[in-house]
């Protein structure tokens, strides 16, 4: 049982919660994810940690209310608990100082994008981060992420706020000026699909955090295998970063989409 | 290990003799083997009850007779954890199902488990002498689950057991499964502090994710683990040793001695084409959902995908599982899909004869080649390439060889690939100095279950790669020993 401390709504379907874990904030890095369970006879469904305080012993969990399992946990409040919090899970993300690199997330792909935006610049780097989402309203820890970054550019699909268009044209306008060294992109399987293709063409490596299909997240279950360079690849165990041009993300759609 | 050490009841004891004297050899050859009472196969597709319903008294009585006390047994020899088999049939026999489940749980922490879920055609019932007069064995598997469950309704075995004396030494077990419950098991029973560290929200492993209730109802097996944590043992759930805490958190945590009985995680795929389509999944994922999860049942949150025209492949004995569970779920065709003949099969007899009764179809000799899906990627056809038997390969059974040409195209809505799995990576991959085979798996002393790594232990299936519940038991046990040998060498 891990106690709900804090909920803060971003939008209408976005929560954040500060939830208590005190040997998962210790031992998390960036990249790394969750199991959570919101119930008894819950589902186990993966979450990437968005944050941590050693201190309290918390972290920090992003969940956009897309169905049975996300709903309830975004209807929990603070003082209940999620019946089960599993991690930190996966591989964590390789930093290094490499120069420019461009961080981009779209929607609640932000929240696991902080972390890695916060590691980038520690580590040196000149960060340009980029966020995205159909509107406004839906964009996410613009006030979080500004410390850490150089520039941030804004993209709404309605222009509603900062550059009307895509995550990709955000990301092209980067490319277009400077030396970009690496990208890292977080956001739907479609959007990272699209900024794969966009940076092939560049030739400018470009890592991704995938959120499959799990139950365990430690490698029994098989569900959220997915093809990188022709082979067979566990999310959760050789995950959930992979180099973005080499997933088949065409097959990880079709796989998402198996309980739809 | 001679049986006559350490038993409560040995075969020279006084009412061992009197009652090999009581009934003539010729009496009791003549009685023939009990038949196991099962629910019939319509009903039971319809539920997730046991099908064995085990034992009467009166029959379990009846059946102890059948057993002669040979003066040497074979089937103890067949046993892998030795129980004193002669020793706890006697004992039912004479009508004390109590002192039974004592000799019982000896050598053995989860005799109510094995009782359901072990080999003993393969094992104890093998060596038996009946097999030697052409007749069938004496049902010890029927018997020792008689035992158990005596115990486990009456809490025979468990009332007179004395309250411990702790020696102040903690160990840690990664794992909740055969391997670790019963190394935890031994290790309390010797004064040591045990704390179970499990990586799922429930305790048990294989015991519970794996195995359906239909084999192994889940009431069975949190009775045993209840009595573990009534005698002391902590269970930590949700936590992965190598992520959440690490080998060195274990240090600083103030244990002396780490057994891993982390399991064979990963399951195998066959790398044919169209593997990946929605509808094909591994059956850990298969079982996961239904046994662990509850996907199916009214009131959980997991879904599961659903068939009428289901394929499981492989032989072993998830394959039956799965296979089982997939008409409990509704598919109107399941089928075994396996390359070899039933014969190479590696599943126990009884699951297959169960499997066959419940309208599985079996159909051997076939290996896929490749799935083929609808517009939405849902897996829709299964091609499969008809096999012959070839010569015998390095598990000395005939290998299965591509008849030419011969290849058809199945019906199929559902794929349930159980071929195996491999060693999961997580507890090796987190430990540098721990010795890890070419195949994945943990390195350890024979003799000793110790790894590279003084104070790691390790057993069970990351250790075999692939093994049974009682081989895990016995690791669990083999490696207590050795480690209270390290860490009290004067006692």
């Amino acid at each position: 049982m891990n106690k709900i401390l804090e909920k803060e709504y971003f939008s209408e379907k976005v929560v954040k919660l500060v939830v208590e874990a005190p040997s998962i904030a210790t031992s998390r890095k960036p990249g790394h994810f969750v199991i959570v369970r919101a119930c008894e006879r819950g589902e186990r469904i993966p979450l990437t940690i968005a944050d941590a305080d050693t201190a309290r012993g918390t972290i920090t969990l992003v969940i956009q209310n897309v169905g049975v399992s996300t709903e309830k946990i975004c209807a929990l409040e603070p003082g209940e608990c999620l019946a089960d919090v599993v991690g930190p899970l996966g591989q964590a993300t390789h930093i290094a100082k490499v120069g420019t690199v461009v961080c981009c997330g779209g929607g609640v792909g932000v929240a696991p994008l902080l972390p890695i935006i916060k590691a980038m610049k520690e580590a040196g780097n000149k960060v340009v981060t980029v966020l995205a989402a159909r509107t406004k309203d839906l964009i996410i820890l613009e006030d979080q992420v500004r410390p850490y970054s150089d520039e941030v550019i804004i993209m709404t699909d309605d222009g509603s706020y900062g550059t009307k268009g895509l995550v990709t044209a955000g990301v092209e306008s980067v490319i277009a000026r400077e030396k970009v060294d690496q990208v890292v992109t977080i956001g739907p399987a479609i959007m990272m699909k699209f900024v794969a293709q966009l940076t092939a063409k560049y030739e400018v490596p470009t890592m991704c955090s995938l959120n499959t299909i799990m139950v365990d997240g430690t490698g029994m279950c098989g569900a959220c295998r997915i093809t990188v360079d022709g082979k067979m690849r566990f999310v959760c165990i050789d995950g959930p970063e992979f180099d973005a041009h080499k997933v088949d993300f065409d097959e990880m759609m079709m796989r998402l989409r198996s309980y739809n | 290990m001679s049986i006559n050490q350490n038993t409560s009841s040995p075969r020279d004891a006084q009412w061992r003799e009197e009652l090999r004297k009581a009934t003539p050899v010729k009496e009791r050859t003549s009685i023939p083997r009990v038949k196991m009472p099962e629910l019939p196969a319509d009903y039971r597709v319809t539920c997730n009850e046991e099908v064995n319903q085990g034992l009467s008294a009166e029959a379990a009585v009846l059946e102890a007779r059948r057993c002669m006390d040979c003066p040497d047994p074979q089937c103890v020899t067949g046993c892998p954890v030795n129980i004193n088999i002669p020793g706890f049939i006697k004992n039912i026999e004479r009508g004390e199902f109590g002192k039974a489940a004592v000799v019982l749980k000896e050598t053995s922490a989860l005799p109510a488990v094995c009782g359901r879920v072990c080999p003993q055609e393969k094992q104890c019932e093998s060596r038996c002498l009946y097999h030697k007069m052409k007749k069938d064995p004496v049902a010890i598997g029927y018997l020792e689950r008689f035992a158990a469950d005596y115990e486990r309704i009456n809490g025979a075995a468990s009332a007179d057991v004395e309250p411990l004396k702790f020696n102040g030494i903690k160990v840690a077990v990664v794992g909740s499964g055969p391997a670790g419950l019963s190394f935890a098991g031994d290790m309390i029973k010797r004064g040591y502090e045990v704390t179970v560290f499990e990586a799922l929200h429930e305790i048990g492993g294989v015991l519970k994710y794996g195995i359906p209730e239909f084999r192994l109802p889940n009431d069975v097996v949190d009775v045993e683990i209840n009595a573990l944590a009534a005698l002391g043992v902590k269970f930590v759930k949700d936590c992965v040793v190598g992520k959440t805490i690490s080998y060195d958190d274990l240090h600083e945590m103030g244990f002396r001695g780490v057994f891993v009985a982390s399991g064979a995680g990963l399951p195998r795929f066959m790398g044919i084409p169209g593997e990946n389509f929605v509808g094909v999944m591994s059956s850990n994922e298969y079982l996961t959902r239904i046994n662990l999860m509850g996907a199916g049942r009214d009131g959980y949150d997991t879904p599961v995908l659903k068939g009428r025209n289901i394929a499981v492949i492989g032989g072993g004995n998830t394959a039956m599982d799965s296979v089982r569970t997939a008409r409990r779920m509704g598919a109107e065709r399941a089928m075994i899909v396996y390359r070899r003949s039933e014969a190479e099969m590696p599943a126990r007899a009884e699951e297959v004869k169960h499997a066959k009764e419940e309208g599985v179809e079996f159909m051997t000799l076939h290996n896929p080649v490749e799935y083929l899906a609808d517009e939405k990627g849902r897996v829709k056809t299964m091609r499969v390439q008809r096999m012959q038997l070839g010569e015998a390969d390095a598990s000395g059974r005939r290998s299965p060889v591509p008849v030419e040409g011969d290849v058809v195209d199945i019906s199929v809505d559902l794929v349930v690939v159980s071929v195996g799995v491999s060693p999961n990576p997580l507890i090796p991959n987190s430990i540098k100095a721990l010795e890890v085979s070419r195949r994945g798996t943990i390195v350890v002393d024979d003799a000793t279950l110790k790894s590279s790594v003084d104070d790691i232990y390790a057993g069970g299936d990351i250790v075999r790669g692939g093994a049974t519940v009682i081989l895990a038991m016995g690791d669990g046990r083999h490696a207590a020993a050795s480690m209270h040998e390290q860490l009290m060498p004067a006692d």
